[in-house]
């Protein structure tokens, strides 16, 4: 085991996480607002961001896919001493963790099932930046309409067309994260290739 | 005068500082120690543990004391301790196989290879008053004989042989855990089980009674009853294999019910199961009986309206701790929503009454 | 109650709890089924609440507890004492102070903003539970949005009564999908669901747990030509003279004469400091008496 793997947990774990949590509560009930979410440190590519909502969220009763450079020994490592989430593939995955190419198709993720539509995937999308330059978003969490920066547009539209099945999405760049549910409706053709990590 | 629910907070310190005075009760007689309780109410402890989910006597006396003997708030004490400790591991399954019986008998057979043994039992004493009890005093000691060193078979093991029982599947998979994830219908038996074992007594208890006096009629025989120590082994991943990490009395009751077969299967008797901490045989018993006519479905002999054959009414409603929650709480205020209960009667009364008044206003103007 | 982990429960439950509220969020109004916590209160006296609250706290928040939309009412006491000691969280009664508000049976006066989340303590989650008192069937009908049940009987409670007769837990629909219980809040609480703050409901004994996002559409069932009506005691506050608030009925002697005063006792208790008054209020009957 590499000592990476020994660091990187939260400092003061109920208090981080409580605060990280806060943050991931916020940016998913908000679509198009970003946060600041702290603490935890991962081997790279993995972003401060990805680290402290995995500390905050997954356990040993969250299966976790990893994809495309998100998939290292160290990362693995990590997770295993950090986390103890067992790491399985995008078919039985509660959390999903990768840049958003790497995580394509997205299809192949749990969509949940008409009488547990939340037996789905959360997928974490690392991205370069967030930003708030992007796609138009209107639906629950949303006064009027949003925006945000987000990788492609047509796979998120079909996954709101799901609804109320889908996955849902959080984007990290950094110390910050956005979220996008399946209940948020999305217009606009921008894509913005900058913001795919690489 | 207007008198809010004001001073909530003095209110409930002050009805507690009393209720800890009550507990105590007159203090010329000697306060009860939980190694007391521990000792000699041996049965209430192993209610307790049993319902509470927690093998530990002396956490479960000290539950007993605290609330002042009221059994269902002793479990609920236990319950929120339990969910509090972290979760270090789990044991390997009990082997109760390798039992050191402390009382075994089977209602199946007139004898059996290991014997009956009645134990401590309160079958076949006459139910009179001891006021001998009232006066201390030093007890006669009991007889005593040579412990049987080899492991006593199960009963039903024999019937096995004939193949005249159905064989229990050896489950591969890991049993989910009630305590763990939200009861999820259908639930498979280990999760029934788990629910019966934590369930209410009594509740348990009439249900199997309902089955024996016809509501899913399912003709049960005690197989066989065992009460006694059991060795817990947890496999410690460094070591590669288990250690034995302690030992805990349980009892355990197998009944036989006659199945008359089906198209696909010839007659055969099946079984019901019941595993409980302590010497707690009316809940064993009980909990076999139910766990018999859950499996109704699964065994594919008719199932009827009865409650007990009815998994989704039976799991739901045997928690102690929930339904006497939900009972109870019945008394705190309600008086918002009595408040918009009132004023619809008031607007559905008075336009009724006003209704009224029109026809009557019509008639007299015909 | 250093034995105890920050906000009670242990990391591994709050976040089994967390990912539950997640879920509640991205599909809201459907009940998502978690393993509640036996908690050292009793079930149906606001377990649910409590574990969601737990889960959401964090060190800097300010809590305010109500009942009945009282701050001092017992349950509501005991509640706050218990976050007090086991989060050692600032506490308020002020509605606006607050970031996390638990409630029993009602939606504070004061409208709720951006930042602050209201948790619910949910007895029964379940809108269809007594029109159908099988889980595997009401889930069934969730799954296929078959909510003809609901619909036959309050329309049956108009044929029989002119009204559809339920004034609290008035089931509403949100954004379009999930018919939702909004808890035994009174009726007139109803509209204002659709509100800034993120909204949770935590049922302990019935481990479910939902959500309704901020700015989230929240429709109370109704029919066309039987419109859904708030109504409310048609009196105006006694104490602070308001006419738009949620009024308890406090029997006031033995001849059975009453008074109404705001059930929301923070609102009320401003109001007056800010020079409002009704009709009983103390010095108005000091000034009275003088003329």
């Amino acid at each position: 085991m590499q000592e990476q793997s020994l660091i990187g947990a939260f400092e003061a774990p109920p208090q981080d996480a409580a605060r990280a949590f806060r943050a991931a509560l916020e940016a998913l009930a908000r679509p198009g607002t970003i946060h600041e979410i702290k603490g935890g440190q991962a081997p790279a590519p993995v972003s401060e961001a990805a680290a402290s909502l995995l500390l905050t969220l997954c356990d040993p009763e969250t299966p976790l896919c990893l994809m495309g450079r998100h998939d290292t020994p160290e990362i693995r490592d990590w997770i295993a001493f950090q986390i103890g989430a067992p790491i399985v593939g995008p078919e039985s995955a509660m959390f999903a963790l990768g840049t958003w190419t790497a995580l394509q198709p997205i299809t192949n993720f749990l969509i949940g099932t008409p009488e547990y539509p939340d037996r789905s995937t959360t997928l974490i999308v690392e991205m370069e930046a967030l930003s708030q330059d992007g796609a138009t978003l209107a639906g629950p969490g949303i006064k009027e309409t949003a925006t945000l920066a987000l990788p492609d547009i047509e796979p998120f539209q079909m996954n709101h067309a799901l609804f109320p099945l889908g996955v849902d999405f959080y984007f990290t760049a950094g110390t910050q994260i956005a979220g996008l549910p399946r209940s948020t409706r999305i217009s606009g053709t921008q894509v913005l290739e900058a913001t795919e990590a690489n | 005068m207007y008198v809010a629910v004001k001073g909530g907070e003095r209110a409930i310190d002050n009805a507690h500082a009393w209720l800890a005075e009550e507990r105590r009760g007159d203090t010329s007689v000697a306060e009860l120690t939980v190694p007391q309780i521990r000792e000699q109410l041996a049965l209430a402890v192993n209610r307790v543990m049993t319902e509470g989910s927690l093998y530990d006597p002396d956490l479960a006396a000290l539950a007993i004391k605290q609330s002042r003997g009221d059994l269902i708030e002793a479990i609920f004490l236990i319950r929120a301790y339990r969910t509090t400790l972290p979760r270090i591991g789990h044991s390997e399954p009990v082997e109760t196989d390798t039992m050191a019986c402390d009382r075994r008998v089977s209602a199946t057979f007139k004898d059996v290879p290991g014997g009956q043994v009645l134990g401590p039992t309160f079958d076949y004493t006459h139910r009179l008053l001891d006021f001998k009890l009232m006066a201390e005093g030093e007890l006669p000691a009991a007889a005593e004989g040579e412990p049987r060193l080899e492991p006593t078979p199960h009963v039903t093991s024999f019937l096995n042989k004939e193949g005249l029982i159905q064989g229990e599947e050896h489950a591969e998979v890991m049993p989910p855990d009630l305590t763990r994830e939200p009861l999820e219908l259908p639930a498979n038996r280990a999760l029934r089980l788990q629910a019966l074992t934590r369930g209410d007594e009594g509740f348990i208890l009439s249900m199997a009674y309902s089955t024996q006096r016809g509501y899913g009629n399912s003709h049960a025989f005690v197989g066989e009853l065992r009460i006694g120590k059991v060795a817990v082994e947890m496999e410690v991943p460094e070591l590669g294999f288990a250690i034995e990490v302690g030992e805990v009395e349980l009892t355990e009751c197998e009944t036989v019910n006659k199945f008359a077969g089906s198209k696909v299967e010839p007659p055969q008797f099946t079984r019901g199961y019941g595993l409980t901490f302590g010497q707690t045989e009316r809940k064993a018993i009980s909990m076999a009986l139910v766990d018999r006519s859950l499996r109704s479905k699964e065994l594919g002999v008719e199932v009827s309206n009865s409650p007990a054959h009815d998994e989704e009414f039976v799991l739901y409603h045997c928690d102690n701790i929930q339904a006497t929650g939900f009972l109870e709480h019945i008394k705190l205020p309600h008086y918002v929503d009595f408040q918009s209960e009132m004023e619809l009667v008031r607007k559905m009364r008075a336009e009724i009454a006003e209704a009224e008044a029109g026809s009557s206003v019509k008639e007299a103007a015909e | 109650m250093s034995d105890y982990n920050f906000a009670y429960l242990d990391e591994q439950t709050k976040r089994m709890i967390r990912r539950a509220i997640l879920k509640g969020i991205a599909v809201p109004g459907y009940q998502v089924p978690f393993a509640s916590r036996e908690m050292p209160m009793p079930y149906g006296w606001g377990t649910g609440g409590v574990q969601v609250s737990a889960a959401c706290l964090c060190p800097e928040d300010t809590l305010k507890v109500i009942d009945q939309g009282a701050d001092d009412t017992t349950n509501a006491v005991s509640i706050r004492k218990f976050f007090e000691k086991t989060a050692e969280i600032a506490v308020t009664e002020k509605t606006r102070e607050a970031t996390v508000i638990q409630t029993r049976h009602r939606i504070p006066e004061e409208p709720l903003t951006e930042g602050q989340i209201l948790v619910y303590q949910v007895p029964i989650p379940e809108p269809l539970r007594f029109l159908e008192p099988r889980e595997t069937e009401t889930r069934k009908m969730h799954a296929l949005e078959e909510y003809g049940l609901m619909h036959v009987k309050l329309y049956e409670d108009i044929a029989k009564h002119g009204h559809i007769a339920t004034s609290y837990a008035y089931p509403v629909k949100v954004e379009d999908r999930y018919v939702m219980d909004p808890s035994p809040i009174p009726k007139f609480d109803n509209p204002k669901m659709d509100m800034a703050a993120i909204q949770l409901f935590g049922a302990g004994r019935e481990q479910r747990i939902y959500a309704v996002p901020p700015y989230t559409k929240v429709v109370s069932l109704d029919f066309e030509d039987h419109p859904f009506d708030p109504s409310k005691a048609n009196h105006p506050c006694d104490l602070c003279g308001a006419e738009h608030t949620y009024l308890d009925e406090v029997i006031i002697d033995d001849e059975g004469g009453r008074m109404f005063v705001c059930s929301d006792t923070d609102y009320c208790a401003e109001r007056q400091a800010e020079g409002h008054r009704g009709r009983l209020s103390p010095s108005e009957n000091i000034e009275k008496a003088a003329e």
